[in-house]
């Protein structure tokens, strides 16, 4: 029985009707030819993009000079302490303290050295500080949920924070989307602007989730997933994630391809 | 060895009070001599606004070099990053407050625009040029390699305090969304 508070915005489709849709896409996905290494922009189940997805054919485009820069950020724009999420206010925020960490790359594992990294994401009790949120969950006033960092010379990014929780929203009846954190990365070029989510192992959410399966191919679903790891753990204080970025490859100049 | 880039996925509904930071949208204070206005509106296929998209801008200085400052998250008023972020309002309505972008010699001005929005499943990037030298807008390989319905939705339309550009995400007026080598 589904218990949700029901809002006047409420689709009527059931969580089995979008269960249904995801596997169908699925299957369709498994037994067609082509790879899609990138996330599915028509992907209907999440009711949101139907009128928001291109119809056409991204179009190619040879990147300019321009595109081949990127936005460079330094220590004027971020401080060390805000990628602390747990400090920010007069106490401790409530919830499991973790870390995470891993490394900003290019396609060709080249690591993306001083860049921005942003994170935002809801609490412990998976409520946003965010004025549209509605989860009748507690608001914990020592978490707002939100970090920036720059990646270190080897591309290594490192967050103190909160882990967050599920949280329903009005897609279908009685939708919850899995725990995640929200990532805003930039890199050497403007072309590998990416924002995404990560995603935690073994998330019960996963399989009724129509965002995280608008990426249909099972494997670059996996990208976006964090491991445990026990060696990011610190005793006595916090569990550990870990979970490497990779952005698209960026186009060498013919200097580089000399080197 | 190629490795598969992660994947993007939505900015969601939730962004508006992580990503927004004060002055984002003004790479030059609002009353700066030579300030221009780049705005417009973001529409979804239906052709009603989107009140809750988030636009990136990346440009050229005034000279054509790429600008390589750091402190667009923390302004102070002279330095020139080439870089902001603009939230669309209750009417789907966006505005940078910015210089006018130069251009390698020869070539098309534009300013390179990332668009990210609720319901939008991944980040779309595109073109918004400028208008008036037309030599250099009929050579350029992007414009030429479209038909010219599709190719005048990347021109800005000039108006009293800069330029108009309207992103159109899905429909007849369909904004051209660009894929570059490397995408995958």
């Amino acid at each position: 029985m589904d218990s949700a508070p029901v809002g006047s915005d409420m689709a009527a489709v059931s969580q089995a009707t979008i269960t249904a849709e995801i596997a169908q896409a699925a299957c369709a996905y498994a037994a067609g030819g082509a790879a899609e290494p990138r996330t599915r922009l028509d992907y209907p189940s999440y009711r949101s993009s139907v009128l928001r997805h291109p119809t056409k054919d991204l179009h190619h485009a040879d990147p300019e000079m321009l595109e081949l820069s990127a936005p460079v950020f330094g220590e004027r724009d971020v401080a060390p302490v805000e990628a602390d999420l747990t400090i920010q206010h007069g106490g401790d925020p409530i919830g499991e303290r973790i870390v995470v960490a891993g490394r900003v790359t290019d396609g060709e594992g080249r690591p993306v050295p001083r860049q921005l990294v942003e994170i935002w994401q809801a609490n412990a009790a998976g409520r946003y500080i965010h004025q549209r949120d509605q989860h009748p969950a507690p608001i914990d006033p020592n978490f707002t949920g939100v970090g920036r960092a720059l990646t270190d010379e080897e591309g290594n990014y490192r967050f103190l924070t909160i882990k967050p929780g599920p949280y329903p929203w009005r897609n279908h009846q009685n939708a919850w989307r899995p725990a995640h954190i929200h990532f805003s990365l930039f890199g050497t070029d403007f072309t590998q602007r990416l924002i995404t989510q990560m995603y935690f192992r073994g998330d019960p959410l996963f399989e009724l989730d129509p965002i995280f399966n608008s990426t249909v191919d099972p494997k670059v679903r996996e990208l976006m997933v964090a491991d445990y790891d026990h060696n990011l753990t610190q005793p006595e204080f916090a569990t550990g994630y870990r979970w490497d970025i990779v952005l698209t490859g960026h186009v060498r100049t013919p200097f580089e391809e000399e080197q | 060895m190629i490795r598969t880039p992660t994947p993007g996925q939505t900015v969601g509904p939730f962004f508006g009070y992580a990503l927004p930071f004060e002055a984002d949208s003004q790479l030059v204070p609002v009353g700066h001599p030579d300030a221009i206005r780049l705005h417009g509106t973001v529409f979804d296929g239906h052709g009603d606004p989107v009140s809750d998209a988030l636009l990136e801008v990346w440009q050229l200085d005034p000279d054509g070099a790429a600008v390589r400052q750091q402190g667009s998250l923390h302004r102070d008023g002279y330095t020139f990053t080439g870089w902001g972020r603009a939230s669309t309002d209750a009417t789907g309505h966006y505005a940078f407050t910015t210089l006018w972008p130069g251009a390698e010699p020869g070539k098309a001005a534009f300013f390179a625009i990332t668009v990210f929005a609720r319901g939008l499943l991944d980040r779309l990037l595109t073109r918004a040029y400028i208008p008036g030298d037309e030599a250099a807008l009929a050579a350029d390989p992007l414009l030429s390699s479209l038909p010219a319905d599709r190719r005048s939705g990347l021109v800005a339309t000039p108006d009293l305090e800069g330029f108009r550009f309207d992103v159109h995400l899905q429909g007849d007026r369909e904004t051209v969304f660009l894929r570059y080598p490397g995408d995958g």
